[in-house]
C-alpha cells in the first residue's frame, strides 16, 4: 500500500482519456463499448468487496443485479417516475442483500458459496417463472433514460458521461473503503478470523456490512444495465453472469482496485469480439475460467506487476500467494 | 384422493432421482470438501449419452449402464488431470468445475442442438399397476426401487466394508491415512468417479419424464445444492433424506402454487439454514 508517485500519475493519465473519451472518440459503438465496461466495472468493483476483501465469493451477485434492474424497470412500467424508481430499486436491494447475507453468512468458505448460490437460482426463478408479475421469459422493456439536470441521457455520449461519474465515484468510495480502519479490520477477517474476534472485533458484522456495501454498489450496476440495454429478461440473473462476474473479479487480481476494472474491460471486449465472430461465448468463457485457474491463478494484475517489478530489477523472493484466500475458521 | 397418491408416488420417484444426484454431490462434497459445480453436467451429459444410444436402438439398461461408464472415464480424468493439481485449493476446484460445466453444456448444445429429446420408457416397465382402484406407472415404481437399492448398497459400501472403512480413514486424516498404507489419492478418485456415474444414470433413468434439453444441467445442480444444504454434506442419510422432502415439495407445490413451486424448494433450506446450519443430519466441522 505505499504510494508510488508514477503509478499515481499513471492511473490519473488513464482517468484523464477515460474522462474526455466522448470529445475524441468518433465512433458511436465504441463509447457504447465503453459505457459497457465502465458500469460492469462498478458491478465487479462491488463484488470484489466481499471476494477481494472478505474472502467470501458469492455466485449470487446476478440475483442482485438482475433484482435491481427488474424493480427499476417493473416501477417505471408501471407508471412510476425515474426519480421514484431509482431509490426504490436501491432501497429494495439492499433489503434483499441483507437477506442474502444473514442467510449466507451462516458460514464461510464453500459453503457460504453454495448457498449464495441456491439464493441467486431463487431470484431468477421468481424472475423467470413468476411471469404474472415478472412477464417470465419475454422480460421487460424499459421506456426510456431519465434526463437530469435537463441533459437528454437518451445521447450515448451523454450517457457515457452519467456512467462514467458513477463509475468514478465508485471507485473513490472504494478507495475510502480500503484505506479506512474498517477495510483494515475487513482483509483481518478474511486472514485471520479467529484472532480478530479474540481481539474483541464483531466478524459477523463487518461481513455483514460488507456484504450491503457490496450490495449497494450491485444495484447501481443494475440500474445501469436496464439504462443502457432499456431492456432485462431471466437471462440476466442466470448463474452465467454471476460467474462473468466473477471472472473479471479475478482475472483482473482480488483485493486491487484496477484489477476488476482490468477484468471488466477484459471479458466485454472479449464478449463483444468473440461474439462477432462465434456464437459460442460460454464455451470461451469456461475455457478462460479453466486456464486461468490453471496457469495465473493470481489474476492479470499481480501477476503482470509481479512480471514489471522483476523487470525492474527489484525482483523480490518472495513468491506471490495465490490471488484467491477464502475466509474460513481456519482451525489449521 | 386417487390425484393425491398419484402426486406422492411422483414425488417419491423424483425425489429417488435426486438422491441418484445428490448422494455422489454429497460424497464428493462432504468427504473430498470439493465442491463439484460440474454434477449437473454429469446429469446432462449422460442424459443425452443415454438418449443417442436409446435412438440407435440399445435396450435402456444398456444405454443406462454405458452413460455411466462413460461419465466414470470423464469424471476420472478430470480428477486426476485437473482438480489434483488444484487440491486444498477449494475456491479454484470450485471455478474450475464451473468453468468446465460451461464449456460442457456448450459442447452439448453443439451436438444434440437445441431441441428436447424425450426418450420413451422402457417397453419392459411401461404401463402400470392397478391397486386399490388406483393407477400406478411402474417406470415411477421401479425408479423407487432402484434408488432405495443403490441408497443400501452405499452405505453398506461406507459403513461396512473395508474400502468404506479405508475412505472414511481418508477423510478424517489424510497424512495419518496415508502413514498407514492407505492410498487415498486413489481413493478419492474412486469416490469422484462413482459420483459422477450415479449421475449420469440418474440422468438416463429421469430422461423418459424430464426429457433432455440445454440447460438441464442448470436447472439440477441448484436441487442437488438444496438437496445436500438440506441434509448436511458428506450423509448419505441426509441426502435420501432431503431428496425426499425436495420431491415432494416440487410435486406438491407444483400442484397448488404452479407460479411459486420453484421458491417453495427454496424454504426448508432456508429454515435449516437459520436452525441448523450444518444439515438436518450433518455433523459439525471440527
Amino acid at each position: 500500500m505505499t504510494s508510488n508517485p508514477g503509478r499515481t500519475g499513471f492511473v490519473l493519465l488513464l482517468l484523464a482519456i477515460l474522462a474526455t473519451l466522448p470529445l475524441w472518440m468518433t465512433s458511436l459503438y465504441y463509447v457504447n463499448i465503453a459505457s459497457q465496461i465502465l458500469f460492469w466495472a462498478v458491478f465487479a468493483l462491488g463484488l470484489n468487496v466481499l471476494v477481494g476483501y472478505g474472502g467470501l465469493v458469492s455466485l449470487g451477485h446476478a440475483g442482485l443485479f438482475g433484482f435491481s434492474g427488474y424493480v427499476a424497470a417493473l416501477l417505471m412500467v408501471n407508471g412510476y417516475s425515474h426519480a421514484a424508481a431509482l431509490p426504490a430499486a436501491i432501497i429494495g436491494t439492499l433489503l434483499m442483500t441483507a437477506v442474502f447475507a444473514a442467510l449466507a453468512l451462516r458460514s464461510t468458505g464453500i459453503s457460504f458459496l453454495m448457498i449464495t448460490l441456491a439464493l441467486g437460482q431463487i431470484l431468477w426463478g421468481i424472475a423467470y417463472r413468476w411471469a404474472d408479475v415478472t412477464r417470465g421469459d419475454n422480460g421487460v422493456n424499459v421506456a426510456g433514460r431519465p434526463s437530469p439536470f435537463g441533459i437528454d441521457l437518451t445521447e450515448p455520449r451523454a450517457f457515457y458521461v452519467a456512467v462514467f461519474i458513477t463509475f468514478i465515484l465508485c471507485l473513490l468510495s472504494m478507495l475510502a473503503l480500503v484505506r479506512s480502519p474498517y477495510g483494515a479490520s475487513l482483509r483481518g477477517t478474511r486472514d485471520q478470523p479467529r484472532r480478530m474476534r479474540a481481539l474483541g472485533f464483531n466478524v459477523w458484522m463487518i461481513r455483514f456490512i460488507a456484504f450491503l456495501f457490496s450490495g449497494f454498489w450491485t444495484a447501481v450496476a443494475g440500474i445501469l444495465f436496464i439504462y443502457y440495454n432499456q431492456f432485462i429478461s431471466p437471462q440476466v440473473m442466470a448463474l452465467q453472469t454471476s460467474a462473468e462476474a466473477l471472472l473479471m473479479v479475478i482475472s483482473g487480481g482480488t483485493a486491487t482496485l484496477a484489477g476488476p476494472v482490468v477484468g471488466a474491460a477484459i471479458v466485454v471486449i472479449m464478449k463483444n469480439v468473440v461474439s462477432a465472430y462465434v456464437e459460442r461465448w460460454n464455451m470461451v468463457l469456461g475455457i478462460i475460467f479453466v486456464l486461468i485457474i490453471s496457469f495465473m491463478p493470481e489474476g492479470l494484475v499481480p501477476g503482470t506487476a509481479r512480471l514489471w517489478r522483476s523487470m525492474m530489477g527489484r525482483r523480490r523472493a518472495a513468491k506471490m500467494p495465490l490471488g484467491l484466500k477464502v475466509a474460513g475458521e481456519g482451525s489449521r | 384422493m386417487a390425484v393425491w397418491s398419484l402426486l406422492a408416488v411422483n414425488s417419491l420417484s423424483l425425489g429417488g432421482l435426486l438422491f441418484l444426484l445428490s448422494a455422489g454431490f454429497s460424497l464428493i462434497f462432504g468427504l473430498m470438501r470439493i465442491p463439484n459445480l460440474m454434477h449437473g453436467s454429469f446429469f446432462m451429459l449422460g442424459a443425452y449419452l443415454g438418449a443417442s444410444l436409446l435412438q440407435r436402438g440399445y435396450n435402456f439398461w444398456f444405454a443406462a449402464l454405458a452413460a455411466s461408464a462413460a461419465m466414470v472415464v470423464i469424471g476420472g480424468l478430470v480428477e486426476r488431470l485437473l482438480l489434483r493439481r488444484l487440491a486444498g485449493q477449494e475456491l479454484a476446484q470450485v471455478l474450475l468445475t464451473l468453468g468446465l460445466s460451461f464449456v460442457i453444456a456448450d459442447l452439448c448444445l453443439m451436438i444434440w442442438t437445441g431441441d428436447p429429446i424425450q426418450p420413451a420408457t422402457p417397453a419392459q416397465l411401461g404401463g402400470g399397476v392397478r391397486t386399490l382402484g388406483m393407477f400406478f406407472p411402474i417406470y415411477r415404481l421401479a425408479i423407487i426401487g432402484i434408488a432405495v437399492a443403490i441408497a443400501l448398497g452405499l452405505w453398506v459400501l461406507i459403513d461396512w466394508t473395508r474400502l468404506g472403512a479405508m475412505i472414511r480413514a481418508g477423510v478424517d486424516d489424510a497424512p495419518m491415512a496415508r502413514v498407514m498404507g492407505i492410498q487415498v489419492s486413489r481413493l478419492f478418485t474412486a469416490v469422484f468417479c462413482i459420483g459422477a456415474a450415479l449421475a449420469a444414470f440418474a440422468g438416463v433413468m429421469g430422461s423418459p419424464f424430464l426429457s433432455v434439453y440445454p440447460g438441464l444441467d442448470a436447472d439440477m445442480l441448484p436441487l442437488a445444492l438444496i438437496v445436500v444444504i438440506l441434509g448436511g454434506a458428506g450423509s448419505l442419510l441426509g441426502a435420501l433424506v432431503g431428496s425426499f422432502i425436495i420431491g415432494l415439495l416440487y410435486n406438491f407445490g407444483q400442484a397448488m402454487f404452479p407460479d411459486l413451486a420453484y421458491v417453495i424448494l427454496f424454504l426448508p433450506m432456508v429454515l435449516v439454514l437459520i436452525l441448523r446450519p450444518q444439515g438436518l443430519l450433518g455433523r459439525v466441522q471440527t
